[in-house]
């Protein structure tokens, strides 16, 4: 089957992903899914110019007739909103154009899909392009209640890290077998775990991760979620017969309206 | 394409309104529109992200809905048309965002067209009053929460030319200022509408902006304000006769008050639109807008355009508010014009000038 994954979270990107959905949710079954062919922008600014073009410019490069999609997988941020809505809008309507399934992605796994392809030491030496060893670690719990009050990870975890603006990054944190721990959420610098962080929000507040004992991986302090990686996300999830989210969009901020107060009179 | 009797499917998200429409040349079939305006009510004014939010959650239900109300599929549509300005430019991103990928899931050809000439663009449909005819000496008077401008069309498709335009608020902005200063609530166009009824409106003689004649100018040596309009000052005005009233320790007569604003801003409005028709050799005036509700604008527009002989339309009001028909209409007098298709790569314009009738 042919995916079609968009991401606008931060840059725009399009992806097409060719994947076979033959195994029903074996756990075990091979993942063969493979990126066709994608497009990303540098900028996150310019998503609702070139989201449109580039799908169509992806679809005809693959000589691909619109009801060979299958399937739509679209990110969900967290993302500055305005971008993100590109893409939801754009997915959500070829959605309904196309009359085929919908699927959301938190936008940050595609990033920590891309950090654990750069492989993830399973010696608990660090994590990839970390610089230099993290401190040994035991095994991560497989799941703690949140009730349970803030679990303490292995020094494997590791976070990624996007430019949420106003001195701010969203961010994730995720165990080195990839599965999410703790997020997204959007804090300033200061409020990340110490844990290697990946993505280009690492980038923009180096010395401020390290005063909170986090480290910024140079490798990725560029990095950016894309459609390709978010596509391979999803062709995991559901060969493995995971469930994957809707398309609501995880803004994390109120919009910034203040209820007017009373006007004050004139006494 | 079919340029005789195009179906066009449009979508409007310029502001709070999440519209839909199909036509099928000048005939409307269907007008489906979803508003956010409950949930800007208690900040008394439309804020722009929510708005935009809302545009995301609505714009394929609204979809959904106006292909079933018009009986037609997304494969018979001839062409898909989208505002794309001016407007808030979060919100114009979802309605743009969601017909371009119509546009590529569909193959179909993509018209970004104007709001405010989109605005008169639905009152030539068929069952208007030019029975879907563009008359000769056509001008429109817009009037909204968003924009107050008065506009001489040559062409609707291509020659639309800016005569005058308010120069700070919108006259529906003033509404919606006045109305809290008065306590009237959100928004502010019907809450004095109605109380006004009750109230004198020579009670308080409030100014009339861009009148004076430094302004104006003459006919032949017209001022730089003409035809323009300003509200922000009477918005002030208002302040302080309300506050005139309490540092007294008298009640504010907010009927009257609200009245008198009222008679300021209709006008102020009317008399400059019908200066400019007649200066101008406007014969039609077509009113629209979300204000042209307002029965006191409607009064004042009908009596001053007959004295001056200049016939008036108003569409209906389902059609004055921001909806997804205009911006179908509007396209499918540019397709049957041998208008050109948008690019793909276009974006949303906040500021997009009038005479710009697609992108
Ligand atoms: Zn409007």
């Amino acid at each position: 089957m042919i995916i079609l994954a968009i991401d606008t979270s931060a840059i725009a990107s399009a992806a097409l992903i060719r994947s076979h959905e033959t195994t029903d949710g074996d756990p075990g079954a091979p993942n063969d899914a493979a990126v066709l062919a994608s497009f990303a922008t540098e900028d996150t600014k310019s998503h609702a110019e070139v989201l449109a073009p580039g799908i169509r410019a992806l679809l005809a490069e693959q000589e691909l007739a619109p009801g060979e999609i299958e399937r739509i997988v679209v990110g969900i941020g967290p993302g500055p909103f305005t971008g993100l809505r590109s893409g939801i809008a754009t997915a959500r309507a070829l959605a309904f154009a196309w009359d085929v399934p919908l699927h959301g992605v938190m936008s940050l796994d595609a990033l920590a899909w891309d950090v654990l392809a750069a492989g993830v030491p399973d010696d608990g030496a660090g994590a990839p392009g970390a610089d230099g060893a993290a401190p040994p670690s035991s095994a991560p719990p497989s799941s703690v209640p949140p009730e349970f009050g803030a679990p303490e990870f292995g020094a494997r975890d590791f976070a990624i890290a996007t430019d949420a603006r106003r001195k701010e990054l969203y961010w994730a944190r995720y165990g080195a077998d990839g599965v999410l721990r703790d997020g997204p959420h959007v804090t300033p610098p200061g409020g990340l775990p110490a844990v290697p962080v990946y993505g280009a929000g690492a980038g923009i507040y180096p010395e401020q991760l390290a005063d909170a004992g986090a480290t910024c991986v140079h490798a990725f302090d560029a990095a950016q979620p894309t459609a390709a990686s978010l596509g391979l996300v999803a062709a995991a999830r559901i060969a493995r017969g995971l469930p994957l989210a809707d398309t609501t969009p995880l803004y994390l901020r109120e919009s910034d309206a203040q209820v007017p107060g009373p006007r004050k009179r004139a006494l | 394409m079919n340029r005789e009797a195009p179906l066009v499917l449009g979508i409007e998200s310029s502001c709070d309104e999440t519209g839909v429409g199909v036509v099928r040349g000048t005939r409307l079939l269907a007008n489906t529109v979803s508003s956010s305006m409950d949930e800007h009510v208690r900040f008394g004014g439309v804020i722009p992200e929510i708005a935009s939010r809302a545009h995301l959650d609505a714009v394929v239900p609204t979809l959904r809905e106006a292909l079933d109300t018009a009986g037609v599929t997304l494969d018979e549509v001839d062409a898909i048309a989208v505002t794309s300005g001016p407007g808030l430019a979060g919100a114009l991103m979802v309605g743009v965002c969601a017909a371009k990928a119509l546009a590529v899931a569909t193959g179909k050809p993509l018209f970004a067209v104007n709001h405010l000439v989109a605005h008169v663009g639905v009152g030539l449909l068929d069952d208007g009053v030019y029975g879907g005819a563009l008359p000769a000496g056509l001008g429109a008077l817009l009037v909204s929460g968003g924009h107050t401008e008065v506009l001489r069309v040559r062409n609707i498709a291509r020659d639309v030319e800016l005569l005058g335009s308010t120069i700070d608020d919108a006259a529906g902005e003033a509404y919606d200022k006045v109305a809290r200063l008065l306590g009237l609530g959100y928004p502010g166009g019907p809450a004095i509408d109605g109380i006004a009824r009750e109230g004198d409106a020579h009670a308080v003689r409030f100014p009339r902006g861009l009148t004076q004649p430094k302004y104006m100018g003459t006919a032949e040596d017209p001022g730089p304000h003409r035809y323009d309009w300003s509200f922000s000052g009477l918005k002030t005005a208002v302040a302080r006769c309300v506050e005139q009233f309490e540092a007294a320790g008298q009640p504010v007569p907010v009927a009257d008050i609200a009245a008198s604003f009222q008679e300021a801003v209709v006008d102020v409005i009317t008399s400059k639109a019908i200066l400019a028709c007649r200066e101008q050799g406007i014969r039609n005036l077509l009113l629209g807008g979300g204000v042209a509700a307002n029965s006191r604008l409607r009064e004042v527009t009908a009596a001053r355009c007959e004295s001056a002989g200049i016939s008036l339309a108003v569409p209906q009001f389902s059609l004055c508010t921001d909806n997804g028909a205009m911006v179908a209409a509007l396209a499918a007098r540019v397709i049957m014009d041998g208008g050109e298709p948008s690019d793909l790569g276009f974006a949303p314009e906040s500021s997009l000038p009038v005479t710009s009738v697609t992108a």
